[in-house]
């Protein structure tokens, strides 16, 4: 927009106000995490009385933090990987290629994504036990059982917005290609797949996100040996104490791989979006 | 949770998965060599993403339905394949208005409603402010951008648990700032998770969870409008309100229509939130038709209750979102 | 990384490897003979400090029998909900702690070993055992299928230093003297025209400890949870007068915090308690969270009763509170999960085990240890073994707890958040007897 007097005063107010609004939550955790246990259970203090990085160390033993964050970096990772992957061959079908079943396809996959979760839950730890009891395969309590969730919870969007960013493709660079002789599929890898990095970036960020902080489904579906990081931060609180000042450093440590994964490929991501989500 | 994060629109799909066919009958065939013969492909590509769906979404969601009509609960699930048949007593007993679980269910649904449509109208609302206001160029503008999306991209967890320590009663720090600093309230502590407050201070830790994303779709739609556009409109004397709904608010609609589904979807099947802020029961004012579906089904470990209130949940956001794409994506329409 | 195919088949090759060492490790990690897995509940002040205090034992167990346990300590929130879905899919650990409250629905799903036979007799036999504490291995008339591991119950504990500043030279006896006493407590110290100290404190908001108090109120008041023919009755007289008495020690006696409605989690009440914000409370073992602040300004007596030397139902101060003990019938070392039972529950790991975790022994022979000698575990024993039935002993415990519990826990909120009148209360049961009455 055009910048006048009133709408850069207008906007200083408005972005001051929701920076606050932002940030006062961050500080709370993160103030608390450098706090000692005595401090944080009286009135909350804006400025610590005491600062100590203790909780950063104690979280560690507290609660086996490092097993989790190896959990779910495989975990998120897997998921992440192959759901991109998927949903790249899936979405290429949608965009480029004509059969019979493709609407009917698109309508399913994305209307799944309607239903509460909370619908899935029991059904699928009841299938899962079924297909161990048929078959000798561990799903409930073992990684591919997580990893195969958490994809197909991203899938669908993951293939819708992969679908209209091959789309937006200009078609004429793909037959340029097929016509040199590399086929379908190598007019997919090699053409396609370069110009589409921003979407691939935009589409594995929403996966990771959604795979590093979900609790629900890893409640119910991991045991103490495959437990995640966003599952084990509930352990500070236990019936006998709360640790607040643990459970804040702890999120703080949660949060940050996200975080920082996230700041680098921001400018991606918005390039992605704006590119196929949006249009 | 709601897995977790967007959720999309059918109709832009059928919209991106027909995209190809008007253009090529426009233009003849241009692979004259591939056309003649049924290619497997396109069933070989989609078929990983098909049987992940029927493994995780249909199968549970069928499975969800039959457990509606079957008393289930923690004495036969060990035994579930022969948990008895009962046909609709659990819709009779969960959804009669008469019964206090009725009651409860269809006021709670009323209750999920108003909380969508406020949470996804300020989500919004705030998400087009801060994309407007960072749609111009201004020192610390990158900083202010990557800053605004952190909320979005912190476990839902953590964001939950900050909240629901400030919004305690006697040490928190809301009311730290509202009693103790600003002297509100005369002096009286209210109480943010108990009562009317707490519907409040939940649409409160929502909103501040979900207005980045609608800041990230609404920014990324406003990068394809080009400045001179605006440029022109200044000059021919537009004010800044008549720029905004001549150029901005009509270059976001394509995006607005998923956004805005995406977010409702997402903010009606709530869980994560007030799981957090509540525990396994929310207050009576605040109880969401997610959570209260789960009390009905793990909270009692009785089954069939929360099954029967799902069913009819389904269809009622099924029956929504249709009605939705229908009337608001028109374009969809195109396509059948 | 530049190119996108490279980053593709890269994650790819992740995802895939990942996928394989998961199925290999993750997938079955099937103990070998020589090791069990136990679940226990969590007793000490955290997971971590549980495991600690249990750790001799189970170091013991290894060293006699060769056998070694794979323990996982696991949270009360969890707890519940972590051995229903073993209980589900058969994939349980072969030894676990359950609270005693469960044992009646946890029997009815058969998952756990009937205590007879060989399980029987390595735990002993049911004589060694405290009679009250055994009658809540299983409904009443059937082979139970859980042993007790340790004793609890609710006694009063108070602040001395606080009695002493008030003038209380004893603790009260009846329901009338503790409400008086609570109010001399109860007193602002800060010259703000508002109380700042209170005479009790609980943990309003906490489900399971609000049906606790339903029960015992309940019966003090002559009411039952169930009639005879085991329908719901928790909105009969008795049982509105008895919940009353307890919501109406915020709403109309005003001696407990508002704020207390907020309190979900046990050791935030015996911070009160400690910190002199609150001067009593009812509780089954703070001693070790007392110990853990170094806190020794307390004293113990016990729950109030209607009338000073009732007898029978209406003297009731507690459940039989306490942890059992199961062994899974899933489990494919059953040989070595009874011993591990047997062994638990044996006199010398009795005295270690409920010394560790202030708990009460649950076997005749610990008894006598000097431990279980001072004033606070007598009083504890008193409460058990005079003043204690069980939660009803019926397969739907957990609705009920959580029907009542809740119904206390919103009427706490509405005493915090405004006035809460009788009919509220009755109205409040009402609803909860309702469902409780369409659950069955």
């Amino acid at each position: 927009m055009i910048e006048t007097r009133n709408f850069r005063i207008l906007r200083n107010v408005v972005l001051s106000i929701l920076a606050l609004w932002v940030a006062i939550p961050l500080y709370v955790v993160a103030s608390t995490s450098m706090k000692p246990l005595k401090d944080v259970s009286g009135l909350f203090q804006w400025l610590p009385r005491e600062i100590t990085l203790a909780p950063y160390f104690d979280i560690w033993t507290t609660v086996p933090l490092g097993k989790y964050f190896q959990n779910s970096l495989i975990i998120t990772v897997s998921a992440t990987a192959c759901s991109v992957t998927v949903a790249v061959l899936a979405a290429y079908a949608v965009a480029r290629l004509q059969f019979k079943g493709k609407r009917v396809f698109s309508l399913t996959v994305l209307s799944t994504q309607m239903f509460p979760g909370i619908l899935f839950l029991l059904p699928l730890y009841l299938i899962f036990t079924q297909i161990r009891n048929i078959t000798g395969i561990q799903l409930q309590g073992s990684y591919p059982g997580l990893i195969i969730t958490y994809m197909t919870f991203t899938l669908p969007f993951a293939i819708w917005m992969l679908s209209g960013y091959f789309a937006s493709i200009p078609k004429e660079l793909e037959e340029a290609s097929m016509i040199d002789g590399t086929g379908r599929m190598g007019a997919l890898f090699r053409v396609v797949l370069p110009v589409a990095k921003p979407g691939i970036i935009a589409v594995a960020v929403y996966s990771f996100i959604s795979a590093w902080g979900e609790v629900l489904f890893a409640s119910v579906l991991t045991n103490e040996a495959t437990k995640t990081l966003s599952l084990g931060l509930k352990s500070y609180a236990s019936e006998s104490d709360v640790f607040w000042n643990q459970l804040m450093a702890a999120s703080v440590v949660v949060s940050l791989p996200v975080l920082i994964g996230f700041i680098l490929v921001q400018k991606h991501l918005v390039a992605g979006l704006s590119a196929g989500a949006v249009k | 949770m709601s897995h977790s994060a967007i959720q999309n629109s059918p109709a832009n799909a059928a919209e991106t998965a027909t995209m190809p066919a008007p253009e090529q009958s426009g233009k003849g065939p241009e692979l004259p060599a591939r056309k003649p013969r049924r290619s497997f492909l396109p069933y070989g590509l989609i078929m990983p993403a098909v049987i992940l769906e029927v493994l995780i979404h249909i199968g549970p969601m069928i499975l969800g339905v039959w457990i509606a009509f079957i008393s289930l609960n923690q004495l036969n699930l060990t035994n579930w394949l022969n948990a008895p048949f009962v046909g609709l007593q659990n819709f009779v007993n969960g959804l009669n208005p008469e019964s206090t679980i009725g009651q409860a269910f269809f006021s709670t649904v009323g209750r999920t409603m108003l909380y969508t449509v406020t949470v996804v109208g300020f989500s919004w609302i705030l998400g087009m402010a801060g994309a407007v206001f960072l749609s111009s160029n201004f020192k610390g503008r990158a900083i202010l951008r990557t800053f605004f999306l952190v909320p979005y991209a912190l476990p839902a967890y953590v964001g939950t648990i900050a909240w629901a320590f400030m919004f305690n009663q006697r040490d928190g720090a809301v009311n730290q700032i509202l009693v103790d600093t600003l002297h509100l309230f005369g002096d009286e502590r209210p109480f943010w998770l108990l009562g009317g407050n707490s519907f409040g201070a939940m649409i409160m830790v929502n909103i501040w969870q979900l207005w980045p994303f609608a800041f990230l779709m609404l920014m990324a739609a406003l990068q394809n409008v080009p400045n001179d556009v605006y440029e022109a409109a200044a000059i021919d004397g537009a004010t800044l309100w008549q720029q905004f709904r001549t150029i901005t608010l009509p270059m976001v609609q394509p995006a607005n229509g998923v956004l805005l589904l995406v977010m409702s979807l997402w903010t009606f099947n709530q869980f994560n939130i007030p799981f957090v802020l509540f525990g396994a029961a929310s207050p009576k004012e605040a109880t969401l038709v997610s959570p209260l579906i789960y009390q009905n089904s793990f909270g009692s470990w009785n089954f069939g209750l929360g099954g029967a209130m799902s069913v009819l949940l389904l269809i009622a956001l099924f029956i929504a979102s249709i009605f939705y794409i229908r009337m608001v994506l028109p374009k969809g329409g195109d396509n059948d | 990384m530049k190119n996108p195919l490279k980053v593709l088949t890269a994650l790819a090759a992740t995802a895939t490897m990942a996928l394989g060492l998961s199925a290999c490790g993750g997938g079955s990690p099937q103990a070998t003979t020589d090791t069990i897995t136990y679940w226990a509940s969590d007793q000490g002040n955290s997971l971590d400090d549980t495991a600690a205090k249990l750790k001799p034992s189970l170091d013991r167990f290894t060293e006699k029998t060769g056998i070694k346990v794979q323990l996982e300590v696991i949270g009360w929130t969890d707890l519940y909900n972590r051995i229903l879905t073993a209980v589900t899919s058969g994939d349980g650990p072969d030894v676990l702690n359950i609270g005693n409250t469960w044992a009646v629905t946890l029997q009815e799903t058969g998952a756990f070993e009937p205590v007879e036979g060989a399980l029987l007799e390595a735990v002993g036999g049911k004589d060694r055992f405290l009679q009250t504490s055994w009658a809540t291995g299983g409904a009443e008339g059937k082979t139970p299928t859980s042993v007790p591991l340790y004793g609890l119950a609710y006694n009063m504990y108070y602040n001395t230093k606080m009695f002493k500043e008030a003038g209380i030279e004893k603790a009260p006896v009846t329901w009338q003297e503790f409400v008086e006493t609570a109010k001399k407590l109860t007193k602002d110290t800060n010259g703000d025209g508002k109380p700042d100290q209170w005479g009790f404190t609980a943990a309003g908001a906490s489900v399971s400890a609000n049906s606790h108090q339903a029960f015992i109120r309940g019966l003090q008041n002559g009411g039952t949870l169930f009639d005879a023919d085991g329908k719901p009755t928790f909105d009969s007289e008795a049982q509105v007068a008895g919940v009353k008495q307890f919501i109406d020690l915020m709403a109309t006696d005003k001696v407990m915090s508002p704020s207390d409605a907020e309190i979900s989690q046990g050791s935030q009440k015996i911070d009160n308690l400690i910190n002199g914000k609150a001067a009593m409370l009812f509780d089954q073992s703070p001693v070790k969270n007392f110990e853990a602040r170094g806190f020794t300004d307390w004293g113990v007596a016990s729950i109030p009763m209607m009338e000073a030397g009732a007898t029978g139902d209406v003297s009731t101060q507690s459940h039989v509170a306490g942890i059992n003990l199961s062994v899974f019938k899933n489990s494919k070392n059953k040989e070595n999960a009874i011993k591990l039972a047997g062994f638990l529950t044996s006199d010398e790991e009795q005295v270690a085990l409920n010394k560790a975790y202030r708990s009460l022994p649950v076997v005749n022979g610990a008894s006598s240890d000097a431990a279980f000698q001072t004033e606070e575990v007598k009083a504890k024993r008193d409460a058990l073994a005079n003043h204690a039935l069980p939660m009803p002993l019926i397969a739907k415990e957990g609705q009920m707890e959580t029907l009542t519990g809740t119904a206390i826990k919103n009427l706490f909120a509405k005493a915090a958040t405004g006035t809460v009148s009788e009919s509220d209360i009755q109205a409040a049961l009402k609803d909860a007897n309702n469902q409780m009455a369409a659950a069955q």
